[in-house]
């Protein structure tokens, strides 16, 4: 402790689990705005990653709520936000919000997706398996062209409601932080925007890094031209995203209002490690450099430089750069606005428990929850490109998937 | 492209093509169906929550709709022997230790530099240490802080579940049975005034003693004060302490450029009181 704090807010009331609230929902958003690049926008590159980007968005959606509930002093108390929402305030849409986002974009688009898939596993595999693929088809079993059109049309559809939704998703949660006048680390218009660039930024890289991971986990090659899309999207997002940041530092520096001091000097001290080193060093111009200079990005006639294994090895360390820093930006938003008093006179510090309810531990299990979920949704709807009746019976899970 | 990648599949005669669609058709009416339902249950449990709160008054033969509560505090009487800190958590069974408080006092110190310095060791309620140099001191004094029961207050804006409330008499409550502890109240108060309740799980804060004053008694914190620093009473009503305090005092209240409108209002106070 520093100087002066409201003797109230000795306690930080926003830990890692509300960090990780935004971490992950960012992550749902902008792994199914790049799903929508495919399918929307017909980046046919990208092709590759669409069903995986689907089912990440999906997993991570799942956890998205847990975070919260996991901090809420009275969990067994949540649905009230659906029963009784103060329709004022910002945090009560968010059961509707994810609602929406849940049932009627990403398990409808998931749904019409697999669909004929699932027709046909459910006809090639036996006893619980069958039943249970059956059962996912809700019935709808007929695969003719005509039916087959319908399900790309309505994936097309919501996929196009869709983007509005991820942006609503993300954006939304920006909201809840920008609108708190109370506090002038938080309080601003561009938060939500910020927070969807940002948020752009991570789904990409999410994206990237398990495309390839998956890859070498099933010993199939890496589809270069995607990754090489992958890297030249996440390069301009990036770039989207620094200027967002830096157009909200410099409004601030040259508003230079009654917080400039205290917000000047916690940059300096309590989050230089995280926002100068991991956000601004590591997390973004590092990244910006190595994409910049091995992507396509910036070359004239898309054409990349470098071998193939070593584009592969910098596309790598660039996203794990970019997910240390977009974490890092959550951490320094929800930690960082708790860091000084809003008496403007003073510092305080975030103690993070290791166990407890809001504690390390519980913050990276539900980190690794996700990527649980994603191996379960992926040996159940393999996204993989099938390959022709080569495989033979009992090919419905591919071995890459183990 | 994706679609020549795929195995060809045979089709089944048995279902008939209008299948999903009918599905589809039938699940968007019933979801049309159930949202008026949905809308009435939102509305619901909502109103009979309030109408509780009401009913508990009028059964004392207390009416609201007569009362605008606030408080007057005069910088310049209050000694910082924080007896009102201590009365308040007595009376208002606040954790004793040094970081929950529904009220508080603070004690400024201003030099002939300009620096400033602000200290509140246990929240006042154990007074406060002689100055350890004088020298040098422009001019210093105490600051009693609480809720400041807005007029427009961000908590009650963005409570999700309408837990934190403000009553008809103008005073801004939780009802601790029905917040789910999010504690987003407590990061919209601009003033600290909020706290979380470590065994309850619940937001907490002033009341203003509304237990007392609906049988016409005064805060805790008013009883206790040996200066007449605080004075409690009716913002509209022209014939009460408060009204007088207002009438003979320039007075101000704390972050006026939030708009929260707050109904705390300071005599004396000085410009570096955040």
């Amino acid at each position: 402790m520093q100087g002066y704090i409201y003797p109230n807010e000795f306690e930080l009331q926003w830990g890692l689990l509300i960090v990780l609230y935004p971490y992950v929902t960012g992550l749902v958003a902008g792994a199914f705005i790049l799903a929508s690049l495919e399918r929307v926008f017909n980046v046919k590159e990208v092709q590759p990653t669409y069903r995986l980007a689907l089912l990440t968005a999906l997993a991570f959606l799942l956890v998205a709520p847990l975070p919260l509930l996991g901090h809420l002093g009275h969990p067994e108390r949540s649905y009230e936000i659906f029963l009784t929402p103060n329709r004022q305030s910002a945090m009560a849409m968010f059961g509707f919000v994810y609602a929406w986002y849940l049932a009627v974009v990403l398990l409808l688009e998931v749904w019409f997706e697999w669909r004929r898939d699932m027709v046909r596993w459910a006809e090639e595999s036996h006893g619980a398996k069958r039943w249970l693929y059956r059962a996912l088809t809700l019935g709808a079993t007929d695969v003719s062209e005509r039916a087959l059109r319908f399900d790309d049309h309505a994936g097309r559809w919501i996929t196009i409601i869709g983007i509005p939704s991820a942006f609503l998703l993300h954006g939304y949660v920006g909201f809840i932080f920008g609108s708190v006048k109370a506090n002038p680390w938080w309080s601003s218009v561009l938060m939500p925007v910020v927070f969807l660039f940002s948020a752009i930024v991570s789904g990409i890289a999410l994206v990237l890094l398990l495309y390839m991971i998956t890859s070498l986990i099933r010993s199939k090659p890496i589809d270069m031209p995607c990754v090489d899309k992958l890297a030249t999207f996440l390069f301009y997002a990036i770039v989207v995203d620094v200027s967002l940041e830096a157009l909200d530092f410099i409004h601030r520096l040259y508003e230079s209002e009654e917080s400039i001091d205290i917000l000047a000097r916690m940059v300096e001290s309590r989050l230089f490690i995280s926002l100068i080193v991991l956000q601004l060093v590591l997390g973004t111009l590092v990244p910006l450099l190595l994409l910049g200079f091995f992507s396509p990005a910036l070359r004239r006639g898309s054409s990349a430089r470098g071998a193939a294994e070593l584009r592969r090895l910098v596309y790598l360390v660039a996203a794990v750069l970019v997910e240390i820093g977009i974490f890092s930006i959550r951490w320094n938003v929800v930690v960082g606005g708790q860091l000084f008093s809003k008496s403007l006179r003073g510092l305080t510090v975030y103690k993070m428990e290791l166990l407890g309810q809001e504690g390390l531990a519980i913050g990276v299990a539900l980190l690794a929850l996700p990527f649980f979920i994603l191996w379960g949704l992926v040996a159940l709807l393999p996204p993989w490109e099938h390959v022709p009746a080569a495989t033979g019976p009992g090919a419905g899970v591919p071995a890459g998937t183990s | 492209m994706r679609d020549e990648d795929r195995a060809p599949l045979p089709t089944t005669p048995a279902a008939p093509p209008v299948d999903r669609r009918r599905f589809v058709q039938v699940a968007l009416a019933a979801c049309g169906a159930a949202t008026p339902v949905l809308v009435g249950l939102v509305r619901l449990p909502r109103a009979s929550a309030q109408g509780a709160a009401a009913e508990a008054a009028a059964a004392e033969g207390y009416d609201p709709t007569g009362h605008r509560y606030g408080m007057g505090i005069d910088i310049s009487r209050c000694i910082g022997c924080g007896r009102c800190v201590a009365a308040c958590k007595a009376e208002n069974d606040v954790p004793l230790d040094d970081h929950h408080f529904n009220t508080w006092i603070e004690r400024y110190v201003i030099r002939t530099d300009g620096a400033v310095t602000v200290e509140s060791p246990n929240g006042g309620m154990d007074g406060f240490p002689a100055l350890a140099e004088e020298e040098g001191v422009r001019r210093t004094f105490f600051v009693p802080k609480l809720c400041n029961h807005c007029e427009n207050p961000p908590c009650v804006q963005v409570c999700p579940v309408g837990a934190t409330f403000t009553t008809r008499d103008g005073v801004v409550l939780v009802d601790e049975k029905y917040c789910i502890g999010c504690r987003y109240c407590i990061q919209a108060c601009p003033y600290g005034a909020r706290w979380f309740h470590p065994t309850k799980r619940v937001a907490a804060k002033c009341t203003l003693c509304y237990h007392r004053i609906v049988k016409g008694l005064v805060p805790a914190c008013v009883e206790a004060c040996p200066t007449g620093a605080r004075i409690f009473g009716e913002v509209e009503q022209r014939a009460t302490p408060l009204a007088r305090f207002m009438r003979f005092n320039d007075v101000q209240v704390l972050k006026p450029h939030l708009n929260t409108k707050p109904k705390v209002h300071y005599a004396s106070l000085d410009g570096e009181v955040r």
